[in-house]
């Protein structure tokens, strides 16, 4: 009988509004992150790193780019013949079919998956976050505390502690209380939505919540194991955990990256973090380029400036423009003499020559000021932007523009082209 | 499937210098972030050979361990896969490979079980861009015995390193000189052949009875009055890396955009094994011009004219000019090189001033 001692479930269904175009026609998870990588490649290299090698991934917001991504799991090991990754999307079922309407909902609806591999322990992630974290030594503390749950949290700021979960704990690191985003938090210790569940427990608890609408891992499988008595540990993180939920906090990941000790280090050989490559090349830099404080991912071309900034694969820069303090995803192609600042530019992106991007004042956003409020330029997958056009602060783009849609040539600041895709 | 591929990996070359101390010409780094057996393996793939055996000697743990796994050009499937032949003691023969056609013929095995009907013989040392079947065409409408891939060089072209052949006007072989001191002729061979199976194994056969060893010698101009050997012109772009001018010509033509786009753009492109390592990084006062970085590599200084492979270091206020620094290579402050070719996981102590002329490359090593 298969006996696999710990799975992960990996929640990678949202869509991570927050990242507003970023996110128009892709899964948050598979946003592209610091040159080369996908967010989902930090949980899935977590997870083969420590050991574990069953992985299931949910998925329900637009997963074409997830999938083909994943595949079969070769870029981390996790093309097994016993386990391995498998992506679980929401499926019909003689009755009471329903998309994965929250968290633990989702789990829920893989029951049948989880109990195939007849594990001891289920390891619950999301696809959400930038971190090296090993789940082994989670797991070894879950053992030595003789947990029934373990959550993974780490210390906030105190005047922080609003935004987040917050667990108060005894001296022994036995969670005593819970406060959600609390006015007056009695720790700064911030849940990180990454849990360790002995298995009988979890299923005992999805069980019994089954018909809870929108069952939630925060809102309703936590307490409900809390209220049962059971042992709730939580284990204090203390490296390098990032969340890029917000378009700015996604920048600023992004720019650290380029510091001149990044506290976040891709160089080392311990603990790789492992994607889908098609190619290896390396890049190119020009007879006139200038490329500084910056990464340039393989097989880029770079015949411009470029400062400060994060650049993906494939990408090219053509001669006389300028790239700075910007983000520019694998395979975008950025013309001649165009000038770019604080610009979040997604895969596939073509911009015309001469076009300027992130000049002018900041403004509030006519399409979202939750999502845009900030000087960033973004535009999303797959969009083109005419040659010679100017584009304001706080702007977005989706879709493939001409210039008649900058009316005067120019799309002012705050303002947003929508032409494909969803608005987010 | 139509052939099957046998790539001759075995050698050594004192002309590689120190370069090759340490690994097989075939696993000679290239280009940022190959090897130079992955032009020959990608063309293998591409043509839809599934089965291919490659027969090492020399130095062979760098390039086993390039091909530790087949996945990264397609092979290792159900029918056929990828072959490493290395030298064994059996109770028939207890010599190392005497030579190619030795090699060969002491894996004359692996030629009898297979079904294919035809056998690609390649060097590992080619650079280039072939689809294979064009030349099997070419073999079969001519109704050639084995046919040689050649290749015609400019009128100022040193041909000393290669085989260089006569043909008639129908492209038969008529004469062949190896590697000739000099020679008037400027068709030379790829080493790159096509032969039927059946037609092999019987060569080979003959070979071990008159212990013959070389394929060139002892085959190709042994046969020349007997069979049909015909010359296969290529047209595209085509060298090798036998010495180390060659090998720094063959790693600099990378920098022009022509060659970069005929081999890692234009379908398809040359596959080689995939090394998770993050995008290079540019720091404050490092100027990088008309150079090739591979990933993994982080630069503080300046690089001109040169090719970084992956996982290298280059310092502050360095200025590295017309170089070829291999992978893992650590270069500390303040160093200067000029023509140089810098051997992998060498680290290089800071003020330290190297120069090569473009005639004479230096090869630094620790």
């Amino acid at each position: 009988m298969i006996k696999k001692k710990m799975i992960a479930m990996l929640l990678a269904g949202g869509q991570g509004s927050r990242l507003g175009v970023l996110t128009s026609s892709v899964a948050k998870p598979a946003v592209f992150f610091g040159g080369k990588y996908r967010i989902i490649d930090f949980p899935l290299s977590n997870c083969v790193n420590s050991g574990v090698d069953t992985v299931g991934v949910l998925t329900q917001y637009r997963p074409l780019e997830l999938n083909t991504h994943i595949g079969i799991g070769i870029p981390w090991d996790l093309d097994k013949r016993v386990g391995g990754v498998h992506i679980l999307p929401p499926y019909e079922k003689t009755s009471d079919t329903e998309w994965y309407t929250g968290t633990a909902n989702a789990i829920y609806q893989n029951l049948e998956f989880m109990e195939r591999y007849n594990p001891d322990y289920v390891l619950i992630l999301s696809g959400d976050h930038i971190y090296k974290m090993d789940y082994e030594e989670m797991l070894a503390y879950h053992n030595a505390k003789g947990a029934d749950v373990t959550l993974a949290s780490m210390p906030v700021p105190w005047e922080e502690t609003h935004r987040f979960g917050i667990v108060v704990t005894d001296e022994n690191k036995r969670i005593t209380a819970f406060q959600e985003k609390p006015k007056d938090a009695l720790s700064n210790l911030a849940s990180m939505g990454i849990y360790i569940f002995s298995w009988p427990v979890l299923r005992d608890a999805l069980i019994t919540l089954k018909d809870v609408p929108e069952c939630d891992f925060g809102k309703h499988v936590i307490p409900y194991c809390f209220e049962q008595q059971k042992k709730l540990y939580t284990y204090e993180f203390t490296g390098y955990w990032k969340d890029v939920g917000t378009l700015s906090s996604y920048w600023e990941a992004n720019m650290e990256l380029v510091d001149l000790v990044p506290e976040f280090n891709m160089y080392e050989d311990f603990w790789q973090i492992y994607t889908e490559t098609d190619s290896m090349l390396p890049a190119y830099m020009g007879p006139n380029a200038r490329t500084e404080k910056c990464i340039v991912g393989g097989g880029s071309e770079i015949y411009g400036s470029v400062q400060h900034s994060v650049i993906g694969s494939n990408v090219s820069v053509g001669e006389g423009s300028e790239v700075v303090d910007s983000i520019v995803m694998a395979g975008a192609k950025i013309g001649k003499n165009v000038r770019m600042r604080k610009a979040i530019v997604a895969e596939n992106v073509v911009i015309g020559d001469n076009a300027v991007l992130g000049e002018g004042a900041f403004a509030e956003s006519k399409l979202d000021t939750r999502v845009y409020a900030s000087d960033l330029v973004t535009i999303a997958k797959g969009s083109v932007v005419p040659e010679g056009v100017s584009v304001g602060l706080n702007t977005a783009i989706v879709g493939v523009t001409e210039k008649e849609d900058y009316p005067g040539g120019r799309l002012e600041d705050g303002g947003f082209i929508v032409k494909a895709g969803e608005k987010a | 499937m139509k052939a099957l591929g046998i790539i001759l990996a075995g050698g050594n070359n004192k002309r590689m210098k120190e370069l090759t101390h340490r690994r097989a010409i075939a696993a000679m780094p290239m280009a940022g972030s190959f090897r130079a057996i992955d032009f020959t393996l990608s063309n293998m793939s591409h043509s839809g050979i599934g089965t291919v055996a490659v027969v090492a000697q020399y130095s062979s743990r760098s390039l086993n361990e390039h091909l530790s796994s087949s996945k990264w050009w397609d092979f290792g499937r159900k029918q056929g896969g990828l072959f490493l032949f290395n030298p064994t003691i059996t109770p028939e023969n207890n010599d190392w490979y005497r030579g190619t056609a030795d090699a060969i013929a002491q894996n004359l095995e692996f030629l009898y079980r297979r079904h294919e009907p035809y056998v690609v013989i390649a060097s590992g040392d080619g650079i280039y861009k072939l689809d294979y079947n064009d030349v099997i065409d070419f073999h079969t409408s001519h109704d050639a015995d084995i046919t040689v891939v050649c290749k015609d060089l400019p009128e100022d072209a040193d041909v000393s390193r290669f085989g260089v052949v006569r043909t008639d006007e129908n492209g038969r072989i008529l004469d062949w000189e190896e590697k000739p001191v000099a020679s008037t002729l400027r068709t030379i061979s790829t080493g790159i052949y096509v032969i039927r199976r059946r037609l092999l194994i019987s060569l080979m056969e003959q070979c071990i009875e008159m212990e013959w060893t070389d394929f060139v010698r002892d085959v190709i101009m042994r046969q020349k009055n007997v069979k049909k050997i015909l010359a296969y012109k290529l047209e595209s772009y085509w060298t090798n890396i036998s010495n180390v001018a060659a090998y720094y010509a063959a790693n600099m033509d990378f920098l022009k955009p022509e060659i970069r786009k005929h081999f890692f753009r234009d379908y398809p492109a040359i596959q080689t094994k995939v090394d998770d390592y993050a995008p290079a990084k540019y720091n404050s006062g490092s100027k990088v011009v008309n150079s090739l970085v591979a990933n993994g590599t982080i630069v503080n200084g300046e690089v001109e004219n040169s090719i970084l492979f992956s996982k290298g270091f280059v310092g502050k206020n360095c200025k590295i000019k017309n170089s070829i620094i291999l992978g893992e290579a650590y270069i500390s402050d303040d160093v200067v090189l000029e023509n140089c070719i810098v051997e992998a996981r060498t680290n290089i102590p800071a003020g330290t001033v190297y120069k090569g002329t473009p005639d004479a490359i230096k090869i630094v090593t620790e």
